[in-house]
C-alpha cells in the first residue's frame, strides 16, 4: 500500500493556521485540566504516602483506622519498646517513640479556622522520620513550653512563624523551630514534648508507638507477637502502608471529580475537533478526489486524515503539558477525612501524568478524526474531482 | 469621451471616472477617464475583452465599489457623497444586481432568496409574500418557490436571481454576464425576460456580455478596451 | 425578528456542524452548572441554618466531647428557650464506602429545636416510644430502599460495634435546602451501650434563643460559664458553625473556579473556530447580501446573532440537563452534600455565560463580515 507522505498533513495543518491553533489550544486546555486534576489527587496522596517509611512500623489500637481513634496505654507502649525487632540507636536505646495526637482548632491567615494535628513527640521522633529535618531554629527543650511547627502550617496559620507565640490548651507556646518534612503530612503538624502535652491536654494515654525495625523483614514476626499478646488489643502496621491508606476517601473523591470533569469536557472538545476535521475534509474535496484518482487507496486516505487529526491533537496535548508544568508549584490544603484535620500539600506532576495527558489528547484526535476520515475515504472520485 | 443616449432623461451619469487598484503599492490603472450617460428606460450592453474593466464599471454604477477619481450620479444621487449606510439603503431602493453565477444563497429556498431584499423594507409578512409571488410569477417559477438552488437548473437559478433583483421594484438593473454560464436555449430565455422587463416595466438595464447575440437584444452597445470606451455603435432598433 | 428564518436556515442546513457546536457548548455549561452546584450545595447548609439556633462545642475542637452535665446549666442561661444535644456517630452501612450522616440525638427535645424536620404525628409517637428506633431522611430511604419497619445495620467507627436501628419515620425537609440524607437515633440507646469511661459525653449542644439579636449575648454567657474549666466551650450561631465546617474543606472554590474557567476557555476556542469556519465559507454570500442593500451593521448583527443563538441553545440544553440530572439522581458525594440541586441562580448564570460565549465567539467573524468589501469578495470566487 502506498502511503500519503506525512509532510502533506503537516502542510495542511500549517496552511489553516488559525483553525489549527484554535483547535490545538482547545485540546491543550482539556489536557491541562486532565493533568491538573491528577496532580491535585496525586499531590494529596503523595503527601500521605511519603509520610510513612517502609523501615518503620506503627502500633495502634486494634480496630482503629486512624491515629485519632487509637489508644495505646503506657504499659503497652513499654512492652512494644522492649521487642527484639526494634532497632537500636547509637547509644543502645530502642529507636522508638510513643506519641500523642490531638486535634486543635487554629486560625488560618485567611481568617477562618480549621483543625490541625498537634503531636506530642519524644527526642527520638525526629530521627525516626527520615524525610523530616529542622529547616530553621532548633528543637524544643523537653519540659518547656516550646514547639516546632511544620513549614506548610507555619506559612498558612496565624502566630506560627519562628519565634512567634501561640496559645494552645490555655498555655502560651513559643515556636522555636520550623520542620521541613519534604511535603509529607508532618509539614502540616505542630510538635511538642509528649510528656508535657499529656497533662496539659489532659490525655493519660498515647495514640501510637512508632518504631524503626532492625530489619524490614522482621515486620511479620513483630506483628504476630504483639497482636497475639492477650494483655493488649493492638495492631501493628507498616508505617508507609498505614499512611497511604489514610488518603482513601478524599483521594477517591478528588479522582472521581477529576475524571468526571475531564471526560465530559473531552466530549465537548471532541465535538469541536470533529467540526474542524469535517471542514478540513470538505474544503479539500477536490484534493482528496485527485489523490484517489492518482491511485492512492481509500485506506491510505483514511489513515492520512486520521494521522492529521492525531498530530493536531497531540500537538495540543503537548502544549497542555507545557502549561501544566507550573502547576507543580501550587500548594493547597484540604481536610483529610481520616485525621479530621487540614493537610497541606503540593500539586504533583509526574512524567506519567504528562504522558497520560498526551495519550488522552491522541485519543481525542483519533475519535475526532475517525468520522471525517471515513467520509473522505468514501468519497466518490468523479464527484470529488468535479466539485469546486 | 462621452457615450450613451443623450436623447432621453439621464439615469446614469459618469464623468471622467478613474479607477486604479493597488497591489503592493504598485498602481494598476483599470479605468482611465470614462464618461458615459445612460438614459432612463434604456437597455445598454457593455462589451469588451476580458480584463478591460467591464465589471468594474458595473460595480461602480451599482454603488458596490468606489472610483479613485471622478463623479458618478445614478438615479438622482451623487454616489460619492453618500455614507456607507446611505449607500446600502440607496442600493436596496434603486438597484437590482444580476450575477453571472446567480449567487443565490444555497441554504435558502427560491422563495426565501427572493424575499431577502424585502426584509430590508417595512413590508409585513403577507405583503412580502404577495410581492415574492408576483416576482416569481413574472420569471415563470411560481411553482418552484420551495426548491433550493441546488434543486434548480442553471437557467432557473438565474431566473430566481432576476426575480430577486426586481422584487424591490428598482429603477435600475445591472447584469454582469447573466448568460455567461448558460446554454443557448436558457440564455435566450433569460435575455427575453430582460427585454420584457425593459420594454413592459420600463426598467433601465446595463448588461455586461461577451456574447454578440446577447448584445443584439440591447438598445445600444458600448465597447470598452483597456479602460476607455470605444466609438459608440449605432443603436439598433 | 424577520431575519430569524435566514439565521435558522443556515443552522438547519449544516445540521451536523450545528449539532456538534450546540453540544460542545452544552457540555461546557453542564460542567459549569455542576461545579457551581458544588459551591451552592455547601452554601445550602448555611441557608438551612436558623438564625436563632446556636451550637455549643468544645473550644479546642469538635472531636472533644462535653459532659452531659452542661445541659442543665445551659438551660438556665438567660435568653435560652430550648436545648438539645447529640453526637456525630460516623458509622457506615455494610461497606466503609457507604458513608452518610448519623446522629445520636436527644429524642424528646430534638424535633422541638428542628421544626424543619417534617414527620407525621404517628411517626413522631413511634420514634419516641421505641428506644432502638430511628428516623431517616427521604433521600436515604430512596437511595437504599429502606421502609418504615426495616432494621438498618450500621457499623460504628467512633463508637465501635454493630448497631441496629428500626426505621420508625421517614422525614422530609421543610425547604429544599434541608438535608434529607441523615439518620437520627436515640442518644440514650447509644450512651447505655458505651463503656463506662465514655458514657455521658455529648458532641454538641444545640441551643435556641428567643430572637436572633440575642445570639451574641447568649453565646457569651454560655462560654463564660466554662471559661476556666478543663472543658471550655465555644458557642456560635449555627450559620457560623456550618461556615467553619465548610472552610475546613480548604480552598475548594478557587480550585473549582480554575477548573470551570479552563473548561469554558477550551470550549470557547473550539466554538470560535467553528464560527470562523462557517463565516469563511460564506464570504460570497455576505457580499451578495451587501449588494442587495444589507448594511454593514445589519450583517454584523446577523452573524453575531447566529453565534449567540447556537450558544444559547447549547446553554439551555447543558444547564437544563444538569438541573434535570441532579434533580432525578440522589447524588450526594457520599453524604458530603445535604442536597445537590442546581439552583435557579446557577441556571441564570449559565444562560448569561452562554450569551457571553456566543458574543465572543461571534465577534471576530461578525466584524470580518461587516468589514468585507463587496467588489473584492465577489471577484475572489467568480
Ligand atoms: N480588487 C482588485 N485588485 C486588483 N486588481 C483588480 C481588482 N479588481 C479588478 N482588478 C483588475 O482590473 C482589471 C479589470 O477587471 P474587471 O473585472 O473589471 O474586468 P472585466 O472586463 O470584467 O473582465 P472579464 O470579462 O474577464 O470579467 C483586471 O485586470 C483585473 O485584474
Ligand atoms: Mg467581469
Amino acid at each position: 500500500m502506498a502511503f500519503i507522505p506525512l509532510a502533506y498533513n503537516v502542510r495542511n495543518l500549517a496552511a489553516r493556521r488559525t483553525s489549527t491553533s484554535l483547535t490545538a489550544l482547545g485540546i491543550a486546555a482539556v489536557a491541562w485540566v486532565f493533568i491538573f486534576t491528577l496532580a491535585l489527587a496525586g499531590g494529596f496522596e503523595a503527601a500521605l504516602r511519603t509520610t510513612g517509611s517502609a523501615k518503620n512500623a506503627i502500633v495502634i489500637r486494634n480496630g482503629a483506622s486512624s491515629e485519632l481513634m487509637s489508644i495505646v496505654s503506657r504499659e503497652a507502649a513499654d512492652a512494644v519498646a522492649a521487642q527484639p525487632e526494634v532497632a537500636r540507636a547509637a547509644d543502645g536505646a530502642p529507636l522508638e517513640a510513643s506519641e500523642l495526637v490531638v486535634i486543635w482548632n487554629l486560625e488560618r491567615k485567611s481568617g477562618n479556622t480549621t483543625n490541625v494535628i498537634v503531636r506530642g513527640v519524644t527526642p527520638r521522633s525526629l530521627a525516626l522520620r527520615e524525610n523530616a529535618r529542622l529547616l530553621a531554629g532548633r528543637m524544643f527543650r523537653p519540659g518547656v513550653e516550646e514547639i516546632v511547627v511544620g513549614k506548610m502550617l507555619s506559612e498558612r496559620f496565624k502566630h506560627c512563624g519562628l519565634n512567634e507565640r501561640i496559645q494552645l490548651a490555655g498555655r502560651v507556646w513559643t515556636v522555636v523551630g520550623i520542620l521541613d518534612a519534604d511535603g509529607s503530612a508532618y509539614d502540616s503538624e505542630i510538635w511538642g514534648d509528649v510528656e508535657l502535652f499529656m497533662p496539659i491536654f489532659d490525655r493519660p494515654v498515647f495514640q501510637n508507638v512508632t518504631l524503626r525495625l532492625d530489619d524490614p523483614s522482621h515486620f511479620e514476626a513483630l506483628k504476630k507477637r504483639i497482636e497475639a499478646d492477650p494483655r493488649f488489643s493492638l495492631q501493628v502496621r507498616r508505617e508507609d502502608e498505614f499512611y497511604a491508606a489514610q488518603s482513601g476517601m478524599m483521594a477517591t473523591l478528588l479522582r472521581t471529580l477529576g475524571l468526571f470533569v475531564t471526560l465530559i469536557m473531552a466530549l465537548g472538545a471532541v465535538f469541536g475537533a470533529l467540526n474542524t476535521m469535517y471542514a478540513s475534509v470538505s474544503s479539500r474535496t477536490k484534493e482528496i478526489g485527485t489523490l484517489l484518482a492518482l491511485g492512492f487507496s481509500r485506506g491510505a486516505v483514511m489513515l492520512s486524515i486520521l494521522i492529521e487529526s492525531t498530530i493536531l491533537c497531540v500537538f495540543g496535548g503537548l502544549i497542555g503539558c507545557l502549561l501544566a508544568l507550573p502547576v507543580r508549584s501550587f500548594t493547597t490544603g484540604t481536610m483529610s477525612f481520616a485525621s479530621f484535620s487540614e493537610l497541606a500539600f503540593r500539586f504533583q506532576v509526574t512524567p506519567g501524568m504528562l504522558l497520560g495527558g498526551v495519550l488522552f489528547a491522541a485519543c481525542m484526535g483519533l475519535v475526532g478524526g475517525f468520522f471525517p476520515a471515513r467520509r473522505a475515504a468514501r468519497m466518490p472520485i468523479t464527484e470529488a474531482v468535479r466539485q469546486a | 469621451m462621452t457615450a450613451g443616449g443623450e436623447g432621453k432623461q439621464a439615469l446614469i451619469l459618469l464623468r471622467d471616472v478613474h479607477k486604479s487598484y493597488y497591489r503592493d503599492k504598485i498602481e494598476i490603472p483599470v479605468l482611465t477617464g470614462v464618461s458615459m450617460t445612460v438614459g432612463a428606460g434604456e437597455f445598454l450592453a457593455l462589451m469588451g475583452p476580458s480584463g478591460s474593466g467591464k465589471s468594474t464599471i458595473l460595480n461602480l454604477i451599482a454603488g458596490i465599489d468606489t472610483p479613485t477619481r471622478g463623479a458618478i450620479d445614478v438615479a438622482g444621487s451623487s454616489l460619492g457623497t453618500l455614507k456607507p449606510a446611505q449607500l446600502s439603503a440607496w442600493r436596496a431602493r434603486n438597484v437590482g444586481f444580476i450575477f453571472q453565477l446567480y449567487n443565490l444563497i444555497p441554504v435558502l429556498t427560491a422563495f426565501q432568496n427572493v424575499e431577502l431584499p424585502l426584509l430590508l423594507t417595512k413590508l409585513n409578512g403577507s405583503e412580502r409574500k404577495k410581492r415574492v409571488r408576483l416576482a416569481l410569477e413574472l420569471v415563470g417559477l411560481q411553482d418552484r418557490d420551495h426548491h433550493y438552488p441546488h434543486q434548480l437548473s442553471g437557467g432557473q437559478e438565474q431566473r430566481v436571481a432576476i426575480a430577486r433583483a426586481i422584487v424591490g421594484d428598482p429603477t435600475l438593473l445591472v447584469a454582469d454576464e447573466p448568460t455567461g454560464d448558460l446554454d443557448a436555449k436558457n440564455a435566450a430565455e433569460v435575455l427575453t425576460l430582460l427585454q420584457r422587463l425593459n420594454r413592459e416595466m420600463g426598467k433601465t438595464i446595463v448588461m455586461v456580455t461577451h456574447d454578440p447575440h446577447a448584445a443584439e437584444r440591447a438598445d445600444a452597445v458600448l465597447h470598452l478596451d483597456k479602460g476607455v470606451l470605444k466609438e459608440q455603435e449605432a443603436a439598433r432598433a | 425578528m424577520k431575519f430569524l428564518g435566514y439565521i435558522t436556515a443556515h443552522l438547519w442546513r449544516h445540521k451536523r456542524r450545528s449539532f456538534l457546536t450546540v453540544f460542545s457548548i452544552a457540555v461546557a455549561l453542564f460542567l459549569f452548572a455542576t461545579l457551581r452546584t458544588v459551591m451552592t450545595s455547601f452554601d445550602s447548609a448555611l441557608r438551612a441554618s436558623a438564625d436563632t439556633r446556636l451550637v455549643v462545642r468544645h473550644a479546642a475542637s469538635l472531636v472533644f466531647p462535653l459532659p452531659l452535665a452542661y445541659r442543665d446549666r445551659i438551660r438556665q442561661v438567660q435568653g435560652v428557650t430550648g436545648v438539645s444535644y447529640g453526637n456525630w456517630f460516623g458509622g457506615y452501612y455494610q461497606d466503609p464506602k457507604n458513608q452518610f450522616a448519623q446522629f445520636a440525638v436527644d429524642v424528646p427535645t430534638i424535633l422541638d429545636l428542628f421544626p424543619e424536620i417534617l414527620l407525621s404525628p404517628e411517626e413522631i409517637a413511634a420514634f419516641r416510644a421505641e428506644r432502638n428506633s430511628c428516623i431517616i431522611g427521604q433521600g436515604l430511604a430512596r437511595k437504599w430502599g429502606w421502609k418504615r419497619g426495616d432494621t438498618v445495620p450500621i457499623s460504628g467507627t467512633i463508637f465501635p460495634g454493630d448497631w441496629r436501628f428500626v426505621v420508625r419515620g421517614i422525614y422530609k425537609g421543610k425547604t429544599t435546602d434541608i438535608d434529607e440524607n441523615t439518620l437520627f437515633f436515640h442518644w440514650d440507646y447509644m450512651n447505655e451501650a458505651l463503656p463506662a469511661a465514655r458514657q455521658d459525653y455529648v458532641g454538641i449542644y444545640w441551643v435556641r434563643t428567643a430572637n436572633r439579636d440575642e445570639a451574641a449575648s447568649v453565646s457569651a454567657r454560655i462560654d463564660a460559664l466554662y471559661e476556666n474549666s478543663p472543658q471550655p466551650t465555644k458557642t456560635e450561631t449555627e450559620k457560623a458553625f456550618q461556615a467553619s465546617f465548610i472552610s475546613m474543606m480548604g480552598n475548594v472554590s478557587l480550585l473549582l473556579t480554575i477548573l470551570g474557567s479552563a473548561i469554558l476557555f477550551a470550549i470557547m476556542l473550539v466554538t470560535v473556530n467553528t464560527m470562523m469556519m462557517a463565516a469563511r465559507e460564506r464570504t460570497t454570500e455576505i457580499a451578495v447580501l451587501k449588494t442587495l442593500g444589507f448594511t454593514d451593521g445589519l450583517v454584523l448583527r446577523l452573524v453575531a446573532a447566529e453565534a449567540i443563538l447556537v450558544s444559547v441553545v447549547g446553554g439551555v440544553i447543558g444547564s437544563g440537563a444538569a438541573w434535570l440530572v441532579f434533580l432525578r439522581s440522589d447524588f450526594t458525594a457520599n453524604g458530603m452534600f445535604p442536597s445537590f440541586r442546581v439552583i435557579p441562580e446557577t441556571l441564570a448564570w449559565g444562560l448569561l455565560l452562554a450569551v457571553a460565549m456566543g458574543l465572543l465567539s461571534g465577534l471576530v467573524p461578525a466584524v470580518q463580515a461587516a468589514r468585507l468589501r463587496i467588489a473584492g469578495a465577489l471577484r475572489r470566487v467568480a
